[in-house]
């Protein structure tokens, strides 16, 4: 038998506006699959409300009497790991195996029947689930922080506006690796390994165990610039937090710009070679 | 319930045990990813701690050898709970699941089953780097070598093993109560580890009130390697408190016994 690819080829319709349509049909349903999980959002509040506590209190311990570490100042920091917890849901660093799963029981045919192409539509639902965990989960640990910790509060006018632009790329920039290391299933079956990787190097490498600067500059800056690991949760808090001057958070606003077209190149590069040699499993 | 023989229990046990490490070992590729990457876990938490140090000189009144021997304590004991019954967290999925009713009708005890049914084998190599952080901790940390000292050495690990199991199990009892708690027992049981990490001058206010005292996390590694340091409690608890560490984790596991016992009564399978 030749090689098919089972992709559809997309309507040449070059009508944009229904473009728009299905992708934002598809993310509302991802909004409202991830709504009806209610305990398990507060139980999630909860959790990182614990590890804020956690910390909040060591990287205040670390800054110590001189009051400033790294060029955060202690209510720099306080809105860092607040915001940190808080982002860390919407991104959903951790946990997603769904596209693996469904890779390993064949489930994927379904998904490459549809006219959308698989990395649009598992996109839009994944940013359909950041919406509503930008409510349910990034709120709440903004809120609560400050009643026990000392905050920073944004002084620039155009920080908050990057600050949502700068989450909403890193929401793109997660997905594409999420998307990956799950798409490697497609050669090895079982993703335990590329997926252990993935847990244990995006927590450290994207700033949630100790902000990046805490690391030697020459260090800091090669992860910067030569992985996309910063784009997730380092960058967007430094943005919040105004650590740099404007022109430079642009800047790196500009580079998770880079990083989410470039992921999301490979992801659909690396969805076309799979199709090539896909053999959907079971009967 | 017709309860074998104790030698019967102990062979139905081991067989569970030897099925399971069959099992594991026949994906070797797989196993052997699976110990490396477990081993990273516990390897970056101490890295952390190494980065922490690398801005500052000191935390919380501690230097970078103390706080390792907080940080070896911590790290062996919860390594050495989460490879004995870390498992426990599977609870809510075996209720969700109804394999939980599975368990029950057998004529062995629940808990026991449940840990070896899924003793997970790969995180025997957490266990063994935590063990070597301590040791190493233990050893560079210029301790003044007394008797005393020696059997604190020796009793506070296993204590804090004991500890962190009963942490698990008791964690683990909500899900019978609240069927999508998941996440939420990793607050007390990771958060703990992380809280049992740093020395507790590091937190403050009512929060280190409640996880030091209240959970009683600070008997875990902060007071023993006060003792073992020979160090004054910045807090102004008196010396002996190091050596509080084995009842109070008798005590926990105490509350760990009676909590699952009543969990284990509340059970209502989810009719799956």
């Amino acid at each position: 038998m030749g090689s098919v690819t089972a992709t559809v080829a997309p309507p040449t319709d070059p009508n944009v506006t229904r473009w728009f349509r299905t992708f934002g049909a598809i993310a509302a349903s991802g909004f409202r699959r991830h709504a009806t999980y209610g305990q398990a959002a507060v139980a999630g509040v909860v959790t990182n409300t614990v590890f804020g506590f956690l910390r909040c209190y060591i990287f205040l311990a670390v800054a110590g009497a001189a009051g400033t570490v790294a060029g955060y100042d202690r209510a720099q920091l306080g809105t860092f790991v607040w915001a940190g917890q808080g982002l860390l849901a919407v991104i959903a660093i951790w946990g997603w195996t769904e596209l693996a799963d469904r890779i390993r029981t064949g489930e994927i045919a379904a998904d490459l029947l549809r006219p959308v192409h698989p990395v649009t539509s598992y996109l839009a639902t994944d940013l359909g689930r950041a919406g509503f965990a930008s409510l349910a989960r990034l709120l709440p640990p903004v809120v609560i922080g400050p009643f026990f910790f000392e905050v920073y509060l944004p002084r620039h006018w155009a920080t908050l506006p990057l600050f949502g632009l700068s989450v909403l790329l890193a929401v793109v920039v997660c997905f594409g690796c999420r998307y990956l290391v799950n798409a490697s299933a497609y050669w090895l079956q079982d993703v335990r390994g590329p997926m252990i990787l993935w847990t244990l190097g995006s927590g450290v490498l994207a700033g949630l165990y100790f902000p990046l600067g805490f690391l030697p500059g020459w260090l800091e800056a090669t992860l910067r610039y030569a992985t996309p690991f910063p784009s997730l949760l380092q960058v967007p808090l430094d943005v919040l937090v105004e650590r740099e001057p404007m022109p430079t958070e642009l800047g790196l606003v500009g580079l998770q710009v880079g990083w989410a077209v470039l992921l999301l190149a490979l992801c659909r590069l690396v969805q076309r070679r799979a199709e090539h040699r896909l053999v959907v499993q079971g009967g | 319930m017709a309860e074998p023989g104790a030698t019967g229990a102990l062979r139905a046990y081991r067989a569970l045990l030897g099925a399971q490490a069959r099992s594991q070992a026949a994906y070797r590729t797989s196993f052997v990813v699976d110990l490396v990457g477990n081993m990273g876990a516990t390897v970056f938490d101490v890295l952390t701690v190494l980065v922490l140090f690398g801005v500052t000189r000191e935390l919380g009144g501690f230097t970078l050898r103390e706080t390792l021997v907080v940080v070896g304590l911590s790290s062996s004991a919860f390594a050495t709970a989460d490879l004995l019954v870390g498992n426990i967290e599977r609870l809510p999925r075996y209720v969700r699941t109804g394999l939980f009713d599975a368990v029950l009708v057998r004529p062995l005890a629940a808990l026991p089953q449940l840990l070896l049914m899924d003793l997970p084998l790969r995180k025997v190599s957490r266990a063994v780097f935590g063990l070597a952080v301590l040791v190493f901790a233990l050893a560079s940390a210029g301790i003044d070598w007394t008797p005393g000292r020696v059997a604190l050495a020796l009793v506070a690990p296993p204590a804090a093993v004991v500890f962190f199991a009963a942490v698990f199990v008791t964690t683990a009892t909500v899900s019978f109560y609240w069927i999508d708690s998941g996440e939420l027992a990793n607050s007390v049981t990771y958060g703990g580890r992380d809280f049992t990490s740093y020395p507790v001058t590091v937190y403050g206010g009512w929060f280190r009130a409640l996880f030091a005292y209240g959970m009683g996390f600070a008997f875990v590694s902060y007071h023993p390697a006060l003792a073992l340091l020979g160090r004054a409690d910045p807090l102004g608890l008196p010396a002996w408190v190091g050596w509080a560490s084995p009842g109070v984790a008798l005590v926990a596991a105490a509350v760990a016994a009676l909590a699952w016992r009543v969990g284990i009564r509340h059970y209502r399978s989810t009719g799956s």
